[in-house]
């Protein structure tokens, strides 16, 4: 019988954060993953041979500096490139270009609508106003706004100090961005619906509403509050996939004398007298802590790990009713060469960019009207990426991989599992549209994985396949996520904690829910707080 | 302007002069302006300068934002637009203005040019197309970007003047400060404006891009006896500093970009007051502007002499208690004036006329730093402000 100080449920980038951080205190930690491989919805695998898919994440943005600095990632082998701007197809042949640069981009706006290409500043500038908000919680403990703990007020008070600093007019902004739909928010800068669909898809990704759904605003804050080296809003990939930020997080960990057991699925978590103890493997084995982590959905953790008799009514009523729908799914391709984009033309910068074919609103929404049909989209809103062209290290040489993220597909269809040929048939669809801005793609594809929410569900352990852990909605945003009363990363029992992206600040390769749970499990432990504070933006 | 899908293949544009620029700039020295590059400097900042102040230079500043404004309610668009109240500007007259946010902060400067009746030009420091139709709803105007369309060299210098007299431009001497004549120049129009951002007597010439070169070139053909040079940015920087005058970006944050609140400036915080004319009816930031007023500013902008001879570039401002009370946004020793000047924007009530205020002054000498603290005097008006930039007749040196 092995006793630890902590035991982490699940090696996603987030519990590797929380152990690594615990293990760096000098905590005996432990984490349990079920998969063969580690990294949850953060991974590198070899499908085809010679080809590294990100399987799930694909791009990187959101991962916190303070903490690629505060574990060493980069001494640990992370090592993330920018890759520069993004273009909507339109159906006639054109496109509208994201130039990474200012002036081209503003010039490729005018060539659309001259005073969308003046109205993006206004755009962009608001956007940051709530980017700049937001980033400053993101290293920070939500305050429990039914408390009267000094540490709750003081940190309400911080809250209420970074929203007055947004001055008179972006506070009220602020109330409005919240609860706004993301079409709503756009129509309030643009007037081209080509402008306003190439930023729609931002605000509906991984989320089950449409661009016309309140809500659906403050989703894109989650593709524009990260940064790369300083720049806010910019992306990059993960030299050798997504897969590089879990395995360097476990090189943190396992370099502070954590430890990783994969292959070993957790049926239990093992409680007695309102504490737990520690938890119990599929296969009977038991193993002992006083501290027990889940970066599982709360779903997954309070009604499959738990024991409802260990537990109160209302939180096992909180967990059943918080919302976790699927809604996207995912393509990996091994492509035999560089598919063409007439409408690019040859050598076309954007090509290495993401690429987006639904330029209005409207199909936007009959996108997500075939979702709520219960079937995917026969006219899908596609983020596809061709990261070869930015990072060698993915295929061999003159090869490519496309990553195609799908939006929308529903995790059931029409109340049934999905079968291989439903598979086929949502593959097909995808490579329709594909195909219908690169004539020559199909016949370039070797192989390709395709991930409904079912997969997503089975495989990654997502529950319902929402690749957030739970949708990004008000309503499951900062003191409410997961859900009232347990926004702290603690759980209902002493000694559990919650660590996943179901927890603040929510989803994304973000690593901050894991930051933030580490830093709360050595407040408890009155040890010191090791866990890097937010740098702040000011 | 139609705007070619390959437009990706040149991301910064030449300018109509660059044919000419590019040949002069033996330094090969260049930046960015917007959509445009443009030279740091020809020859030799110091020399530019000195030609500027003793001759004169030519400076392409093409890539100015500009706007063309019609319509039959075109002016009383202009006077909601602005502070200033434009009914006052004549046809052929020029104003500098700024407009503000509901908030009443700046959102630019610039100046209007009223170039006949029912037709305004607007030249902005920052893109203004996004606020400009945004003010337009309830006007019959139309609002046209015409900055690619139009081409404009600043003369500027004690010879200017010599140099369009020499040019053929009959009577040019008779044009006053912020006045505008049109003169026919091979085939087309030259528009010729007694204005500038030197604080020297000086003129800008607004041309058809395709008579660019030929302006260029009749330009030194005539202007090479009088001294004239071309003079990049770098010595623009420095006589507009001199003459006192504020840039966007610069000395002030516009606030239809300002991410945090309290950055931005209203025109009293800027020193701007005599453009806000509260009589002439409504116009956006009125309100704000008028409880501003009454409540009292949160800032003032500075011009100081600073004591010694060392730049105050980017220092902080003290009060006599070495509390930090402001920064230096723009500053140089000035060889006109012969004096450390800077401009600063302070916290009110600092930077009254005989406040004691220092500046902290970083500096090196062959790579060693040193630091001082530099007592600074409050100035009133222009550091330097030469007799000639108001004369009419202009004069010929
Ligand atoms: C298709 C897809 C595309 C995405 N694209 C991006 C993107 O481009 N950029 C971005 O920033 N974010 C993206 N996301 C979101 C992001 O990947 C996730 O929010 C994030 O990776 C979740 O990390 P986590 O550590 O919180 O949870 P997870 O990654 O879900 O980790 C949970 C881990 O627990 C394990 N586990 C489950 N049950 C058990 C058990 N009983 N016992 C032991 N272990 C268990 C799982 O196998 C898994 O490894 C995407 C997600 C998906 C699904």
């Amino acid at each position: 019988m092995t006793r630890y100080d902590v035991i982490v449920i699940g090696a996603g980038h987030n519990g590797l954060t929380t152990a690594a951080f615990l293990a760096k205190s000098g905590l005996k930690a432990l984490v349990l993953e079920r998969k063969p491989w580690i990294g949850g919805a953060a991974v590198s695998r070899e499908l085809h041979p010679g080809w590294i898919y990100s399987n799930c994440s694909y791009v990187c943005s959101l991962l916190r500096p303070e903490i690629y600095r505060g574990l060493d990632l980069a001494r640990h082998g992370l090592q993330v490139a920018p890759y520069g701007g993004g273009v909507t197809f339109t159906r006639d042949g054109d496109y509208i270009g994201g130039y990474p640069d200012k002036d081209v981009r503003r010039r490729e706006y005018a060539r659309h609508n001259e005073r969308d290409a003046d109205a993006y500043l206004r755009y962009s500038r608001d956007t940051m106003r709530q980017c700049r908000f937001i980033r400053s919680l993101l290293m920070r403990t939500p305050p429990d706004p039914a408390s009267l703990r000094l540490r709750d007020l003081r940190e309400l008070a911080h809250l209420g100090r970074e929203f007055v600093k947004l001055g008179p007019t972006t506070m009220g902004d602020t109330i409005r961005f919240y609860s706004m739909s993301i079409a709503d928010y756009l129509n309030e800068y643009f007037e081209s619906d080509l402008v306003k669909a190439h930023h729609a898809g931002s605000g509906i990704i991984g989320t089950a509403l449409g661009v016309h759904s309140p809500g659906t605003a403050y989703v894109l804050l989650h593709h524009y509050m990260g940064d790369v080296d300083g720049q806010v809003g910019s992306w990059g990939f993960a030299r050798g996939g997504m897969g590089a930020v879990s395995n360097a997080l476990a090189g943190a960990l396992r370099a502070a004398g954590g430890e990783i057991r994969a292959d070993a699925p957790v049926a239990r978590i093992l409680a007695r007298d309102g504490r737990v103890n520690g938890v119990v493997l599929q296969n009977g084995d038991e193993l002992y802590s006083d501290i027990v982590i889940s970066s599982l959905d709360p779903k997954r953790t309070f009604l499959k790990l738990l024991d409802a008799g260990d537990l109160d009514a209302d939180v096992v009523r909180k967990a059943r009713e918080f919302r976790i729908r699927g809604s996207s799914g995912k393509l990996n391709i091994a492509l035999d060469g560089l598919p063409s984009f007439p409408a690019l033309g040859a050598g076309h910068p954007l090509v290495a960019g993401d690429m987006h074919f639904l330029d209005t609103l409207e199909r936007f929404e009959r996108a997500y009207d075939d979702w709520k049909a219960g079937t995917w989209s026969k006219d899908p809103y596609l983020d596809l990426l061709i990261p070869s062209l930015t990072d060698p290290t993915m295929t061999p040489p003159g090869k490519h991989y496309m990553s195609v993220f799908v939006q929308y597909v529903p995790r059931e269809l029409a109340g049934r599992d999905w079968t291989d040929a439903d598979r086929t048939a949502f593959r097909e669809t995808v490579f329709d549209q594909i195909a219908r801005y690169s004539p020559d793609f199909r016949s370039l594809v070797l192989h390709a994985e395709v991930r409904t929410p079912q997969e997503l569900e089975n495989e990654v352990g997502l529950t319902e396949g929402n690749i957030f852990q739970g949708e990004l909605t008000f309503d499951q945003l900062f003191f409410n996520r997961p859900f009232p009363g347990y926004a702290q990363y603690r759980g209902p029992l002493r000694g559990m904690y919650l660590c996943g992206s179901a927890t603040h600040p929510g989803g994304g390769v973000m690593a901050a829910p894991g930051a933030n749970a580490a830093r709360e499990v050595l407040r408890d432990l009155r040890r010191p707080a090791i866990v890097p504070q937010g740098w702040s933006d000011d | 302007m139609t705007i070619p899908r390959e437009h990706y293949l040149q991301a910064v544009f030449p300018t109509p002069f660059h044919a000419r620029t590019s040949a002069a700039n033996t330094l090969n020295a260049w930046h960015r302006w917007r959509d445009y590059t443009v030279a740091d400097a020809y020859f030799d900042v110091g020399l530019e300068y000195t030609a500027l102040r003793n001759a004169c230079t030519v400076f392409d500043l093409s890539p100015m934002t500009k706007h063309l404004i019609t319509g039959p309610d075109a002016l009383a668009y202009m006077n909601r637009l602005v502070t200033r109240d434009v009914a006052k500007l004549k046809p052929g007259r020029v104003g500098y203005t700024v407009w503000c946010d509901d908030a009443g902060q700046v959102v630019d400067d610039g100046t209007i040019f009223h170039l006949r009746d029912h037709v305004y030009r607007l030249c902005s420091q920052e893109r203004q197309l996004d606020w400009l139709h945004g003010s337009a709803p309830g006007f019959d105007v139309s609002i046209q970007e015409e900055t690619h369309d139009v081409a404009a060299l600043a003369l500027q210098g004690p010879t200017s003047c010599a140099v369009l007299k020499r040019l053929g431009l009959a009577g040019i001497e008779t044009l006053t400060p912020f006045g505008i004549r049109g003169y026919a120049f091979e085939g087309g129009e030259l528009t010729v404006s007694r204005t500038g951002f030197t604080g020297d007597l000086g003129y800008e010439l607004w041309i058809d891009p395709e008579l660019a070169v030929a302006l260029w070139d009749r330009l030194f053909d005539v202007g090479q006896q009088v001294g004239l040079k071309p003079m990049g940015t770098f010595a623009l920087e420095m006589s507009r500093i001199e003459a006192g005058f504020i840039q966007a970006g610069v000395d002030f944050l516009p606030a239809d970009r300002a991410i945090r609140a309290e950055r931005t400036r209203s025109p009293f915080e800027l020193d701007l007051a005599w453009l806000v004319d509260f009589a002439k009816g409504p116009f956006t930031g009125r309100r704000a502007l008028l409880a501003e007023k009454a409540r009292g500013s949160r800032h003032r902008l500075v011009r100081l002499d600073v004591e010694g001879n060392k730049p105050a570039k980017d220092a902080f401002i003290y009060d006599r208690r070495r509390k930090n009370v402001g920064v230096v946004t723009s500053a140089l020793w000035s060889p006109a004036a012969k004096s450390n000047i800077a401009l600063a924007s302070v916290e009110m009530p600092h930077g009254a006329p005989g406040d004691e205020l220092w500046a902290e002054i970083y500096y090196q000498k062959e790579l060693k730093w040193s630091r001082l603290m530099a007592r600074c005097t409050v100035v009133e008006g222009p550091f330097y402000s030469p007799a000639r930039r108001r004369a009419v007749p202009a004069a010929d040196c």
